[in-house]
């Protein structure tokens, strides 16, 4: 009877065993469908290398749809039908799009997995100014890229400005400027790392060791850190690219 | 006890959304009324690397642009809120408001002050702009539903300042005829009883615009 009794109660453990196993797997599955990822972008856009980045240094597994921006897909463009740009994040089938709305959609969404803003309200307000800082001043970079050989100097002098307040004002003795590790002001600025071809381009150098030491040695670092390194753009195969796309600018100029 | 102090411009739409924000969590500040042709030390020692309006100063520590202290009081203060809680509502959010910021405003105030060939581009840019935006106002009260949300503090330059610009240069391309959805959410913010106690006087405001057309300069 004893035996029997054993027998009933096992086969009881055996079936709440199975079944726990069993929910535990459709909970998984389940998961998995609703971290579904989806990155639409371009090689050479460095909107999308920043999200890339983010993606890779939380660990989020995602498919990458490489777009070609003189035929864009259908999927792009009703995914993104206000801009027709790249990146677009697709969670869940629901489009986010603007690379830094992306950045802090994906923050608060996995917040916990390598934080990338700090937790204090005054720290992720500082971050949050100079990653709008960075992009604001975007025009100083285009106009680099464009000038011509008479205002290469003065379009030099102007981008070596932005690059020393970025570097005394918020990188200041920290290694990143996330402090001691990446924060979404490192990834904004990360563009910076890819910079050397365009000096090479336009014929002048700008962000040296001895202009400026503290944000030469930060893309040095950043170029090393584990989930940057594996993930850096084929800056030498853009070259071809960047001398097309200054003659093209210089054209237009005239 | 915290310490708060904003400084401002009586007429600037970035200063008005942002004291709009601490009005709302009901937040004690001292505002200060900087003249933006002669800035007070103590301002550019808060901000010398914008050197622009609004700062909000919390317990000694400076913050800049308007959408960043928009997200920071929101973070710091209990009370209703400006942006939605769900991080993808937030983004959506987030979106339109850049959008707001960088499509429509940019090109409708420049179309206003610039004159042939510049006048045109930037009116065409502010309406194809202004087309995405009236379908995005269609059906709701205001950008954030039946509150209003951080798309309609950034916005509140398109719903005050625009109109009152366009009547003083003769120049309208935000119209009733052309964009009823964003006319009628206009009135909505603009009436609304607690916006409504943070906008400027609209004779200073209209005023102030004509001696800047007079002078060419908006200080």
């Amino acid at each position: 009877m004893i035996n029997a009794l054993l027998d009933s109660e096992i086969k009881k453990h055996l079936h709440l065993y199975t079944f726990l196993v069993l929910v535990s797997y459709i909970i998984s599955s389940m998961e998995e469908e609703a971290s579904k990822l989806r990155l639409y972008g371009t090689e050479a856009s460095p909107f999308v290398r920043r999200v890339i980045w983010a993606l890779k240094l939380k660990g989020l597994d995602y498919d990458y749809v490489e777009e070609d921006l003189s035929n864009k897909s259908p999927a792009l463009l009703r995914y993104n039908p206000v801009h027709k740009k790249v990146p677009v994040l697709v969670h869940n089938e629901n489009p986010v799009a603007e690379s830094t709305v992306i950045l802090e959609y994906i923050e608060e969404t996995w917040p916990d997995r390598t934080p990338l803003l700090p937790k204090d309200p005054y720290e992720r307000a500082m971050a949050r100014f100079w990653i709008a800082y960075g992009d604001q001043k975007g025009y100083a970079f285009q106009s680099f890229l464009a000038c011509s050989e008479e205002g290469k100097e003065k379009a030099a002098e102007d981008l070596l400005e932005i690059f020393k307040i970025n570097q005394d004002k918020a990188l200041g003795d920290k290694k990143f400027f996330g402090g001691s590790t990446l924060s979404l002001v490192d990834l904004c600025y990360g563009w910076i790392t890819s910079f050397k071809q365009v000096e090479r381009v336009v014929g002048v150098e700008v962000l040296g060791p001895t202009t400026l030491p503290r944000l030469h040695r930060w893309m040095q670092d950043f170029k090393e850190e584990p989930g940057i390194k594996e993930n850096l753009p084929d800056t030498e195969a853009q070259f071809p690219e960047l001398i097309n796309l200054r003659k093209h600018l210089l054209s237009t100029k005239n | 006890m915290s310490e708060v102090k904003l400084f401002g411009a009586w007429f600037s739409p970035y200063v008005k959304r942002v004291e709009m924000a601490l009005n709302l969590k009901g937040v004690e500040y001292e505002y200060i009324e900087e003249d933006l042709k002669n800035k007070s030390p103590l301002f550019l020692q808060y901000n010398p690397i914008t050197k622009l309006v609004p700062v909000l100063v919390h317990n000694g520590k400076p913050i800049f642009e308007s959408t960043v202290i928009l997200e920071y009081i929101d973070e710091t203060w209990e009370g209703p809120s400006i942006f939605p809680k769900d991080p993808y509502d937030r983004a959506m959010s987030r979106f339109w408001a850049k959008f707001v910021e960088d499509k429509c405003s940019d090109p409708l105030w420049k179309a206003c002050w610039a004159a042939g060939e510049e006048r045109e581009k930037a009116k065409k840019e502010a309406e194809e702009a202004l087309k995405i935006l009236e379908n995005e106002i269609k059906g709701k009260k205001f950008f954030g539903g039946d509150n209003i949300g951080l798309v309609d503090y950034v916005a509140n330059y398109i719903a005050f300042w625009i109109p009152l610009l366009q009547d003083v240069v003769g120049f309208h391309i935000l119209t009733q005829d052309k964009f009823p959805n964003i006319w009628k959410w206009c009135y909505e913010l603009c009436n609304d009883s607690f916006v409504k106690k943070n906008l400027p006087e609209k004779e200073k405001v209209s005023s102030g615009l004509k001696r800047a057309v007079e002078t060419g300069s908006l200080y």
